[in-house]
């Protein structure tokens, strides 16, 4: 399969890459989503101050454009607001990294990411 | 016509680009150059019809097909006359089986094989079981291996064929055919033994005497021979008889119609002398480099698992599965090695290897497997190089991983609701 070159750059020089510190806990969503046997898992966290997302990391177990998808993603939402990161399409990913159809389920499981990391923030701060 | 040969494209295999590095020969090998020289001719002056019998250009063409029909059937400890030319061990599997049940229908329709085989195989038995015929799958124990109490367990009265690959593609596994087959022929001596002999003849010692098997399938293309040619053994005594699929001319014994495909013939051949000539050392040499490969990858990387039994093994067979590890990203960090994945990815479907599930091999681990063909042609500085590169690939796509972040940190990966989809 051929990948494009933002697939393949993200790929080797992933943004964002880790883990946010346990006692940094009071500030950060996490969102966790896939599957470990449908071969995709991302975990995407954001640290959100005053309702904007200042910073935000991300790990992930799966091919290259869902490591990409996930590294563009944290990309995305670092400096927007809870409510303009929650309104991120996966189809934006899709048009950004030029993903082909079968890599489509990429992007959508970095949007899940992105939308489970903000509910879990809203959830523990509701 | 006869102007001379380029002498350079003798040489041009040697002279091919080092990268990628190519690991990848149960797929396909390249063609020996020995076996490339044996051919050329027959792609430029001796061009004949070995049908043609009013001339010399059929005679000689005959004459190099019989050679090579000897060769073959040497390879195997089989009689010339029992070889019959196919396009390759994909037409030989679908020859023997719809040949056999056609064939032996009034005497039942129960056809027994396993879940590991070639998707030609497995493909060939699903369009039978539309056309009425009964099949078993066995599903193989955990190291790949099938037992010949399992396949003797599912014998009914109507089984007419048990079809067994003697080593597997995927991962490598060789199987006791001798004992499997003397269990079934000691149950019922009239139901048919077929194996798709592709990834073993060749390879290790295989004998259809010895083994006292009925149809076995062949591939050039896995011995260092061309694409586009095998061959299916039809054991003569007691004579096995099968339906042809292909109708015409009544070329190969009626079993096969159609002009042989000369120059892939005479290279199957050779293929064929060479691989009986120097398989047992190449054996040796092999095993020696996936040897020095999977200690370097096990010495340096921790939670691999090798896939299907490590006793009972091709000797250029290596299929490791790298935890925490997504497959197809790892080929994507191995871009200079041609291997192949068992992951979902690199297929179409989103399943991945059926081989690694009938194993009982879990979904994440067959997702982050890779398969090493060693092979002919391949060195210890080779192995070298892809032992460094696979550990560099593996560290890093494992410190993206959260998987690998959990495992560290002593969280069971199975004790959480994931989210399929």
């Amino acid at each position: 399969m051929a990948y494009s070159e933002k697939v393949i750059e993200h790929y080797e020089n992933p943004r964002n890459v880790g883990t946010f510190g346990k006692d940094e806990a009071d500030d950060i969503g996490t969102g966790l989503v896939g599957a470990p046997a449908c071969g995709d898992v991302m975990r995407l966290q954001i640290k959100v101050e005053n309702g904007v997302i200042k910073d935000a990391k991300f790990k992930t177990f799966g091919c290259g454009s869902a490591i990409a998808s996930s590294s563009l993603a944290t990309e995305m939402i670092k400096g927007m607001t809870l409510d303009q990161a929650a309104e991120i399409k996966n189809t934006q990913i899709v048009e950004e990294l030029n993903l082909p159809p079968v890599k489509i389920h990429c992007s959508v499981l970095a949007e899940d990411a992105i939308k489970a990391a903000i509910e879990d923030y809203k959830k523990r701060h509701a | 016509m006869n102007a001379p040969l380029d002498k350079n494209i003798e040489h041009s295999f040697q002279t091919a680009p080092h990268f990628p590095i190519y690991m990848d020969y149960s797929a396909t090998t390249p063609i020996d150059p020995r076996v490339a020289d044996k051919m050329i001719p027959y792609l430029r002056e001796q061009f004949g019809n070995p049908a043609s019998r009013s001339h010399a250009y059929g005679w000689s063409a005959e004459q190099a097909v019989e050679e090579a029909r000897a060769q073959v059937a040497a390879l195997v400890g089989a009689d010339p006359r029992e070889i019959i030319w196919t396009s390759g061990a994909t037409e030989s599997n679908n020859l023997a089986i719809k040949g056999a049940a056609s064939f032996y229908k009034k005497q039942g329709n129960h056809i027994i094989t396993v879940e590991t085989e070639h998707k030609c195989v497995l493909d060939t038995c699903k369009r039978l079981q539309r056309e009425g015929c009964e099949v078993t799958y066995l599903t193989p124990q955990k190291d790949g291996i099938v037992t010949p109490e399992m396949v003797v367990a599912a014998m009914t009265d109507k089984t007419i064929l048990v079809s067994i690959m003697a080593a597997n593609n995927e991962i490598g596994v060789v199987q006791d055919l001798k004992a499997i087959c003397a269990a079934v022929k000691a149950k019922n001596p009239k139901v048919l033994f077929h194996t798709d002999a592709a990834q073993a003849a060749g390879k290790v010692p295989f004998d259809v005497e010895d083994l006292k098997v009925d149809l076995v399938s062949m591939s050039a293309h896995k011995i260092y021979g061309p694409k586009g040619v095998g061959a299916l053994w039809v054991r003569r005594k007691p004579r096995v008889r099968i339906d042809p699929q292909i109708d015409g001319g009544g070329h190969e014994r009626g079993m096969r119609s159609g002009t042989l495909a000369v120059p892939l013939i005479v290279g199957f051949g050779k293929a064929a002398e060479l691989a009986k000539a120097e398989m047992a050392d190449e054996a040796v040499r092999l095993e020696a480099l996936r040897t020095r490969l999977l200690e370097g990858l096990q010495k340096r990387l921790p939670d691999t698992y090798v896939n299907g039994s490590m006793a009972h093994r091709l000797p250029g067979n290596l299929n490791i599965s790298f935890s925490f590890v997504e497959g197809e990203s790892l080929m994507m960090a191995l871009k200079d090695i041609a291997v192949s994945s068992g992951s979902a990815c690199t297929s179409a479907s989103l399943e991945p290897s059926y081989v690694l599930r009938a194993l009982g091999v879990g979904d994440e681990l067959a997702h982050s497997s890779i398969r090493f063909g060693i092979g002919r042609f391949n060195t210890a500085e080779e192995i070298d190089y892809v032992i460094d590169t696979v550990v560099k690939a593996v560290d890093r796509l494992r410190s993206l991983s959260p998987l690998w972040e959990m495992h560290q940190d002593g969280i069971d990966i199975n004790s959480i609701q994931w989210t399929p989809h």
